[in-house]
């Protein structure tokens, strides 16, 4: 599949990739300092997912995110700093501080809303892509939001009006075999989440979520549709997350072996061996990749760290707009 | 999607007297007309001017895209208002029946209100929610609601009540070129209403002005929606009796106009709140607090005419009128307070 895409392209995917893995290893070490405090939820082993799809948007399109959005905001281009600060309740932080880990947005980047709130992000995108279509632009939107989410009412409801307006949204399930500590399967009568695409009489893709390359024709080919006025598509990404749900969850109800299967899927070897093997980027490049943005998330996290809290003066103008 | 040509200006102020309902019809019109960014959704608007014909010929005059037919799904098309308010549209939503506004209590309570605040001051949501409550028409327990007092703990989220036809008018505009979430309360019993509006800029209303309905010396009545009107009618009784009730139609719920219902109770020691629902948790209570807290001197208990705390809006027509507040019930207690007195300190 990465055939398909230049070279530089990849390596972009690869570095990014690298750069969200390291940023919430960080994200571990700050919260067991206490920088970070609440909660947090990784998105480890779901990297090619967000970059993957992400990559296949234009500069002014939309997404939507969820309370696991650290990956998904990198990889629209928002700085580590800002994002680092977010979750340390700073200033400088992305949303000044007031939204932390969860609520990762940046309208400059057409990133409006990153939800705590399970399937509140899908009609959220869904007025976004009508509002462009009502102002006469082409920009299309993303909603990702993971397995759970496609058994709330929003996500039906969602799939049903975006249908039948024929709105130029993209719904791209997440799904990592767990709800919370849930096992899909236990709280959804299918395999597939995509073939939940048909009531709505839409296209359900269903996309290996590790492996990048058709993770983005997959996405790219989605916004096309959309942008060409033939309506929503339905991807559901298989993926798994290699840590637990949450801060506090050590993830002890997955049978034994399933992680280490899926670590031989790791998307960021799968690409990285690709690469290598083209003769793009050899494991000693890699290694030093690794190495400078190491050194790139511990300056990042310093810097936010030294910012300051915001004063409640601050934060009293977030509330309304004048 | 441009402007119709023929878009009437409205910025000419003119006094006309029209029904609750015209006054509503008008609001939206002014509106569409003057922002093309304006549109509204919900279920069955545009369709014969929707359920309760406040929307007559939107759909003729300004098209299939700015006025939406949704499916039912409140939650959905309140959070699509929300993505559409925060990428460059001011979309209205009609919500049939108050009743069906918890269908919709995430986008009400989690999103519309906290989204600016979220992204650290980064957008603005100017979705307008219209849900259309009240008792007194015989739609029994799921659709009787006002609504007005639920969501009252939510800053961010701006609350009006419309009691008379030139309420109907003003808020509602009001809330719409507000850049704030806004919910506004019609009250279907309302709609044959008959009154003077001023149209135009010159009839929008002041965003948390509570407006006082009638001056009076006597005591105060604080009152929304049908109280309101109910109250008025009892305060016009009154004035046979020698008694001067002043009215004051509290018109928004957040911002709440503290300031007016404490110089007027100032004035007059003694308070009825007058309200179509339940006084615990209401803001009717919330008043009463407030004004207390202020050190008020009350010459007399301030009391409430409200739902009876334990019983639920029946359909039977009968009953529906007994458990609803009445003219007779608002003066009888306005009467008994006024002729209290000494105060509770």
């Amino acid at each position: 599949m990465t055939q398909d895409v230049a070279v530089d392209i990849s390596l972009g995917w690869w570095r990014k990739m690298v750069e969200i893995r390291l940023f919430e290893e960080k994200v571990q070490e700050l919260f067991m300092q206490g920088l970070v405090q609440g909660t947090t939820h990784l998105c480890q082993g779901q990297e090619a997912v967000c970059v993957g799809a992400i990559g296949a948007m234009a500069p002014e399109d939309y997404l939507t995110i969820t309370y696991r959005g650290h990956g998904h905001a990198l990889a629209r281009g928002m700085a580590m700093e800002p994002a680092f600060a977010e979750l340390m309740g700073r200033s400088t932080g992305c949303c000044g501080g007031v939204g932390g880990s969860m609520h990762l947005t940046d309208f400059s980047r057409g990133l409006i809303g990153a939800f705590a709130i399970v399937g509140a992000g899908l009609p959220v995108a869904v007025g976004a892509a009508m509002s462009a279509k009502l102002r006469g632009t082409d920009s299309v939107a993303l909603t990702f939001f993971g397995d759970g989410g496609a058994n709330i009412g929003t996500f039906h409801e969602a799939l049903n009006m975006a249908a039948v307006w024929k709105a130029p949204v993209v719904f791209i399930i997440e799904n990592n075999l767990y709800g919370e500590f849930t096992p899909v399967r236990d709280s959804t009568p299918i395999d597939d989440l995509a073939d939940r695409a048909v009531g709505y009489g839409i296209p359900g893709r269903i996309v290996d979520g590790q492996d990048i390359g058709a993770m983005h024709s997959e996405t790219l080919a989605a916004i096309e549709r959309a942008r060409a006025g033939d309506g929503p598509t339905l991807i559901e990404a298989k993926t798994y997350r290699f840590r637990g749900h949450s801060k506090s969850d050590p993830a002890k109800y997955r049978p034994e072996g399933e992680l280490e299967r899926w670590k031989e899927r790791d998307p960021i070897s799968l690409l990285g061996d690709k690469l290598a093997a083209a003769g793009h980027l050899s494991p000693d490049d890699q290694k030093a990749i690794w190495a400078e943005t190491q050194m790139e998330v511990d300056r990042a996290a310093e810097q936010a760290a030294s910012a300051p809290y915001p004063a409640l003066e601050e934060i009293e103008d977030y509330v309304y707009a004048s | 999607m441009s402007m119709p040509a023929d878009a009437p200006a409205r910025d000419a102020t003119e006094v006309t007297t029209m029904t609750y309902r015209q006054a509503v019809l008008a609001a939206l019109d002014d509106e569409f007309a003057a922002d093309p960014t304006v549109l509204m959704m919900g279920e069955d608007i545009a369709n014969s001017g929707g359920v309760f014909k406040t929307n007559e010929g939107l759909v003729e005059r300004y098209g299939p895209e700015r006025v939406r037919n949704t499916p039912i799904c409140e939650n959905t098309f309140i959070g699509l208002a929300l993505g559409m308010a925060v990428t460059g549209m001011r979309p209205i939503v009609e919500v049939m029946f108050s009743d069906f506004l918890p269908t919709a209590a995430d986008a009400i309570v989690n999103e519309l209100p906290k989204f600016r605040f979220m992204s650290g001051g980064q957008c603005a949501a100017p979705v307008t929610v219209r849900s259309i409550g009240g008792a007194t028409g015989r739609f029994g327990t799921q659709h009787s609601a006002t609504g007005e007092s639920w969501y009252l703990q939510l800053p961010g989220l701006r609350i009006a009540a419309a009691a008379t036809p030139q309420s109907a008018y003003g808020l509602l505009r009001a809330a719409i070129r507000d850049d704030n979430p806004s919910l506004v309360i019609e009250h279907k019993g309302l709609y044959a209403r008959k009154g003077e509006v001023v149209r135009g800029d010159a009839g929008i209303a002041e965003i948390g002005r509570a407006e006082i309905l009638r001056p009076g010396s006597d005591l105060t009545v604080a009152a929304t929606l049908l109280m309101a009107d109910r109250a008025l009618a009892a305060a016009e009784q009154l004035a046979e009796e020698g008694l001067e009730i002043e009215v004051i139609d509290l018109r928004w719920l957040r911002p709440f106009d503290i300031e007016t219902c404490a110089e007027s109770v100032g004035r007059t020691g003694k308070l009825v709140v007058a309200e179509e629902q339940y006084h615990h948790g209401g803001w009717g209570a919330s008043l009463i607090s407030q004004l207390t807290m202020q050190g008020t001197r009350w010459q007399a208990p301030p009391r409430a005419v409200s739902l009876p705390p334990e019983m639920l809006i029946p359909y039977s027509p009968p009953l529906e009128d007994t458990i609803v507040p009445s003219t007779e019930l608002i003066a009888s207690t306005i009467r008994e307070a006024a002729r209290t007195s000494g105060g509770a300190g």
